[in-house]
C-alpha cells in the first residue's frame, strides 16, 4: 500500500498545483455552494463534467491493464447517445420515465455488445487491440450516423435532461455515477481475486493461462465493461446536451481518457494498475481543460498549453528525471542502507519491512549513485 | 602476453547495494590476459551483479576496477564495449527479427558510398563464421536459427569487437553437446588470442574443462581464487555452499526412494496422444508415486509430450485419464482440476509474472482454481506463503518481493512452490534445474524425490542424463518427435545405456 501511495504522489502535486494556479486566476475557485437543492462551484463542475471522461478512464484502466487499448470508446459514447435519444424521440411519449429508463438500457445494451465485439477481436481473434478497436473507432460513427440518419437528434424529454442535470442530496447524479463505478470496481477487482487476476493476464498472458486462470474469458470480459463505461459516458452527454450528435458526440474522448489512466500510474505493457491513480489522472486532464478557460488561455494555443501540462507532468513521474534533477543536490556520497549485509536467512520480519520500504520500486535505484 | 600492462580486469572492494538487499559486499577478481577464469558461486551468491558491474550495467556503490591496469568508471554498456569489454548474457538478447550479419555488426556496420553495405555486412559476417566454423547464412533471420546458434552468434558479435575482455554469462544451459564443442573450440581460441575470458556456468565440469582458475562468491563476498587444479569438484562446491555443503551427498547418495508398488492402477494413461509437428502419438502410464523421467536431445519432442498432458497445447489425437476418467484437453483447467501441474522449461515467459510478488506469484493457480470470486482468506494467504517460503527456502523471503528480483534457482522453487501449494496428484517439471546452481538444484531434486514418496506421481524432463537416472524409476526415451522406448531403472541401467537408446532407438 505504501508504494501505491508513493506513486499518486506526483500526479496529486500537479493537481494540487493546478488547483492553486486556478485559485490565484479566479478568486473564489474553491467556493462551493448550495442553490436550490444543488451544489454549485467550479469544483464541482470539474467533477461533473469530467464524470463521463472519469468512467470511460476507468474501463480503459483494466484494458490497458490487461496490454490492451480501447480506442472506439469516443465511437461508443456517440452510439449509446444516438440510440438513447433516438428511442425517446420515436416513443413519443418523452416525459415517460418508462421510456426514459427502456433508452437507456437499450443504449447501455448496445454499448456492452460492442464492447464484446473488440473483445472478440482482440481476445478471440488476437488481433492487435490497436487495430481490432480502431475498427469500430471508425465504424461506430458511422453507426450512430446510420441511427440517426445523419442528423443531431435533440431531445427535451425532461427525465432523460435529469440524468446529468439532477442529483441526489445536492450531489449531481453524474458524480455519484462515477462515484458509485469507481466503488463497484474497486470492490470487484480488489475485494476479490479478478484484480490479481487481471494484473498476471497483463504481466504474462501465457503464464496466467498455465496457472489456470481463463486469460481470453477475462479480456473478453473487460472490453465489454469498457463498453458499458462508454454508454454510460455517452447517456451522460448526450443527457447533458439534450442531443446526440454521431459526429461530434465523445470527440478524442479516448485519448483523454488513455491519457488519464497513464497519468495515473497505470503502464500501457499492462500488469499493475491503479484505480486511485486513474481517477486522479482524469480528474487532472478536467481540471486542465477548466484552467484553459479560467486562466483565459487563447483558444488558439490551449491545445499547446494542454501539452506542456501533460509534458510536465511525464516528467515528474519518471524516476530518472527527477534524480537527474535531484543529484547536484546530494552529493554526500552514496546513501548507505543501515545495516551491513546479511547471512544466508536474514530475519523474516527485518526483510520485510526494509523491503516494504524499497523494493516497491525498484526505479529508485536510479536515485543513488 | 604483456604483463606489465598489468592485469586484463582488476576488480577490488565492489560494493552494491539494491534496496533492501546488498548484493556485493567487497568483492573482486583479477582477469589475466589470455585465461579461462571461472566465476561461481550459488544463485544470488552475486554472480550476475558483479558482471553487470563490470559490464556498465550497474554502477558500484564503492570500489574500483581497472583494464589493463588503467582505472576506469564504466558508464554504461556501450563505454565498456569502448573499454573492450563485451559480453554474452544467458538469455540471448540479440534481436531475432534482424539478420545474422546485422546482429553481429549492429553499430559497427561497415559503409560504403551509398551508406551501410548490406553486401560488406554480410561478407564480413560470413568471414568471421567461417573462421569459426559455423555454418550461417548471414542474410537470414536470427530468429530462424534455434537458440543454441543464436547464443554463437552472440559470442561472434564479440569476437567482432576485437574484445580484449570476453565475459560468458552462462552461455552453455541451452546447448547441446556438439554446439557446447563449438562454443569451447571459440572461446580456445579467443583465448591463444590474448583475450581475457569470464565464464559464468552451472556447469562444474566444464569448469575444470576449460577454466585455469576460479573466482567463487558467497553471499556477495570473495571467497577467494583458486587454480582448478588446487581444488577439486567436492571441495569447490563446499566453497560455494558454505555450511550446507552435506547437502548434494545426501541427494546425490539417495538415488530414487522405494519403487513404487508395481501392480498399482495407473494415476495417469495417455493413448495415442499426439499432435502434429510436435510429437508423434505416443502411450504413457504413470503410477502414483513414482518418477518417471523423459530423456532425449533438446528438439526430441520431451516438452511437446508434456505439453499436451497439460492442455498446454492443445492434441489433435488421442486421450488422456486420470483415476480412469477421460480429462478434457482443450485448456490447463480441466488438468489442473484432475490434479496435475506444470512447471514450464520458459520459467520467465511461461512460468512467472515477474512483476508480481512473490506471494501472488506462490498463490495464483490455487486461486485461479478457486475462482475470482473466493479470494484466500488472507490469514489462510500469509500461512500458506510463509510455509512454502520457508520450505522451499526461498531467498529473499519477504512475499512481497517482485518475483523478478529474485536469481533463477529461487524464481525456480517459487515455481515450483506454486503447484506443491495445490497438493498435485502429478507433478510435472520440465528441465526444472536448468540454469539454477548447485545447491539448488539438489533442494529441487530433494523436493522431487519427498513429493514421490508421499505419493505424488512425477513426470520429469531433464537434459542431464544424470540428473534423470538418479531420480527416476523409469526412463522415458524420445528421439525425433517419437516415444521410441520405455526403460525400468531398476539397477542395471546406465547412462549409456540411454544414450543407446537416444541415439539408435525408434524401430518401433
Amino acid at each position: 500500500m505504501a508504494a501505491q501511495t508513493r506513486r499518486l504522489v506526483w500526479p496529486l502535486l500537479v493537481l494540487a498545483g493546478l488547483l492553486a494556479a486556478n485559485a490565484v486566476a479566479t478568486p473564489g475557485f474553491f467556493a462551493v455552494s448550495v442553490k436550490g437543492g444543488r451544489l454549485y462551484g467550479s469544483l464541482v463542475d470539474i467533477l461533473h463534467f469530467g464524470a463521463p471522461l472519469m468512467l470511460i478512464a476507468l474501463g480503459m484502466t483494466v484494458v490497458i491493464a490487461l496490454r490492451g487499448i480501447d480506442l472506439s470508446v469516443g465511437a461508443v459514447v456517440a452510439v449509446s447517445g444516438a440510440l438513447a435519444c433516438e428511442i425517446i424521440v420515436a416513443a413519443g411519449d418523452d416525459g415517460s420515465a418508462g421510456t426514459v429508463a427502456a433508452a437507456v438500457a437499450a443504449a447501455l445494451a448496445l454499448s456492452v455488445l460492442l464492447g464484446l465485439w473488440n473483445g472478440f477481436l482482440a481476445a478471440v481473434l488476437r488481433i492487435q487491440p490497436i487495430v481490432a478497436t480502431l475498427i469500430l473507432m471508425v465504424a461506430g460513427r458511422g453507426l450512430a450516423q446510420l441511427i440517426t440518419d445523419g442528423q443531431i437528434t435533440t431531445v427535451t424529454s425532461e427525465p432523460y435532461r435529469r440524468i446529468a442535470g439532477g442529483g441526489l442530496a445536492a450531489v449531481p447524479f453524474t458524480v455519484l455515477m462515477a462515484a458509485v463505478t469507481v466503488l463497484v470496481m474497486w470492490l470487484a477487482l480488489r475485494r476479490t481475486a479478478l484484480g490479481l487476476f487481471v494484473e498476471a493476464v497483463g504481466g504474462n498472458a501465457e503464464a496466467a493461462r498455465l496457472a489456470g486462470i481463463r486469460a481470453t474469458g477475462l479480456a473478453v470480459a473487460a472490453y465489454a465493461f469498457c463498453g458499458l463505461c462508454a454508454g454510460l459516458a455517452g447517456i451522460i452527454i448526450s443527457a447533458n446536451t439534450g442531443s446526440a450528435d454521431g459526429n461530434k458526440a465523445g470527440l478524442w474522448i479516448e485519448l483523454d481518457a488513455i491519457l488519464a489512466v497513464v497519468i495515473g500510474g497505470t503502464l500501457l505493457t499492462g500488469g499493475r494498475f491503479s484505480i486511485a491513480g486513474t481517477v486522479l489522472g482524469a480528474v487532472i486532464v478536467q481540471t486542465l481543460s477548466t484552467t484553459v478557460y479560467t486562466m483565459g488561455v487563447p483558444p488558439e494555443s490551449a491545445l499547446v498549453f494542454k501539452a506542456v501540462v501533460v509534458f510536465v507532468v511525464s516528467l515528474l513521474q519518471s524516476p530518472r528525471f527527477r534524480a537527474q534533477v535531484a543529484a547536484p543536490f546530494r552529493r554526500g556520497g552514496p546513501p548507505t542502507p543501515a545495516r551491513g549485509p546479511q547471512g544466508p536467512a536474514p530475519e523474516e520480519e527485518d526483510d520485510a519491512m526494509r523491503t516494504q520500504t524499497g523494493a516497491g520500486r525498484p526505479d529508485r535505484r536510479e536515485a543513488r549513485r | 602476453m604483456d604483463t606489465a600492462a598489468g592485469p586484463a580486469v582488476q576488480m577490488s572492494g565492489i560494493v552494491k547495494d539494491f534496496p533492501g538487499v546488498r548484493a556485493l559486499d567487497g568483492a573482486g577478481l583479477r582477469l589475466e590476459p589470455g585465461e579461462v577464469h571461472a566465476l561461481l558461486g550459488e544463485n544470488g551468491a552475486g554472480k550476475s551483479t558483479l558482471i553487470k558491474v563490470l559490464t556498465g550495467v550497474h554502477r558500484p556503490d564503492a570500489g574500483s576496477i581497472a583494464i589493463g591496469g588503467r582505472p576506469v568508471a564504466i558508464a554504461g554498456p556501450q563505454d565498456a564495449e569502448r573499454h573492450g569489454i563485451a559480453t554474452v548474457y544467458q538469455e540471448v538478447n540479440l534481436c531475432p527479427n534482424l539478420s545474422v550479419a546485422e546482429n553481429i555488426l549492429l553499430g559497427r556496420e561497415p559503409r560504403g558510398p551509398f551508406g551501410i553495405s548490406p553486401r560488406r555486412m554480410n561478407r564480413r559476417a560470413a568471414e568471421l563464421a567461417a573462421e569459426t566454423g559455423l555454418d550461417l547464412d548471414p542474410a537470414r533471420a536470427l530468429g530462424e536459427y534455434p537458440i543454441a546458434v543464436q547464443q554463437l552468434v552472440a559470442i561472434l558479435r564479440a569476437v567482432d569487437l576485437d574484445a580484449r575482455v570476453l565475459v560468458l554469462d552462462e552461455p552453455t544451459s541451452s546447448l547441446d553437446r556438439d554446439e557446447v564443442r563449438i562454443l569451447f573450440d571459440l572461446v580456445e581460441r579467443l583465448r591463444s588470442r590474448g583475450v581475457a575470458i569470464l565464464f559464468v556456468t552451472h556447469f562444474l565440469d566444464q569448469v575444470y574443462e576449460l577454466c585455469g582458475r576460479m573466482t567463487v562468491l558467497r553471499n556477495g563476498r570473495p571467497v577467494g581464487t583458486f587454480t582448478t587444479d588446487e581444488l577439486d569438484q567436492r571441495g569447490l562446491v563446499g566453497l560455494m555452499l558454505g555450511e550446507q555443503a552435506g547437502e548434494l551427498d545426501r541427494v546425490e547418495g539417495r538415488a530414487h526412494g522405494g519403487a513404487p508398488p508395481a501392480d498399482a492402477p495407473p494415476l495417469l494413461r495417455a493413448r495415442a496422444l499426439g499432435r502434429k509437428g510436435g510429437i508423434a502419438p505416443y502411450d504413457l502410464d504413470v503410477a502414483p508415486g513414482s518418477i518417471v523421467g523423459l530423456a532425449g536431445l533438446l528438439g526430441s519432442g520431451r516438452t511437446e509430450a508434456v505439453r499436451l498432458l497439460f492442455g498446454a497445447d492443445r492434441p489433435d489425437s488421442g486421450s488422456v485419464e486420470v483415476d480412469g476418467r477421460p480429462v478434457p484437453l482443450r485448456t490447463p483447467r480441466a488438468p489442473i482440476a484432475a490434479g496435475l501441474a506444470y512447471c514450464p522449461e520458459d520459467r520467465k515467459a511461461e512460468g512467472l509474472v515477474a512483476g508480481l510478488s512473490v506471494a501472488d506469484n506462490l498463490l495464483l493457480a490455487m486461486q485461479a482454481a478457486r475462482g475470482w470470486m473466493r479470494p484466500v482468506p488472507r490469514r489462510a494467504r500469509a500461512e500458506l506463503v510463509e510455509r512454502y517460503i520457508s520450505a522451499l527456502r526461498i531467498r529473499p523471503s519477504a512475499p512481497d518481493t517482485p518475483v523478478g528480483a529474485l536469481s533463477g534457482g529461487n524464481q525456480q522453487k517459487v515455481l515450483l512452490g506454486r503447484w506443491l501449494i495445490m497438493r498435485p496428484r502429478l507433478l510435472i517439471l520440465d528441465e526444472p534445474t536448468r540454469g539454477i546452481d548447485v545447491g539448488a538444484k539438489a533442494e529441487v531434486q530433494r523436493l522431487v524425490a519427498a513429493e514421490a514418496e508421499e505419493g505424488t506421481a512425477v513426470l520429469f524432463v531433464s537434459s542431464e542424463l544424470e540428473e534423470v537416472l538418479r531420480l527416476s524409476h523409469r526412463v522415458v526415451v524420445l528421439r525425433d518427435r517419437r516415444v521410441v522406448a520405455g526403460l525400468d531403472n531398476g539397477g542395471g541401467l546406465d547412462v549409456d545405456g540411454v544414450l543407446d537408446e537416444i541415439a539408435e532407438g525408434g524401430a518401433r
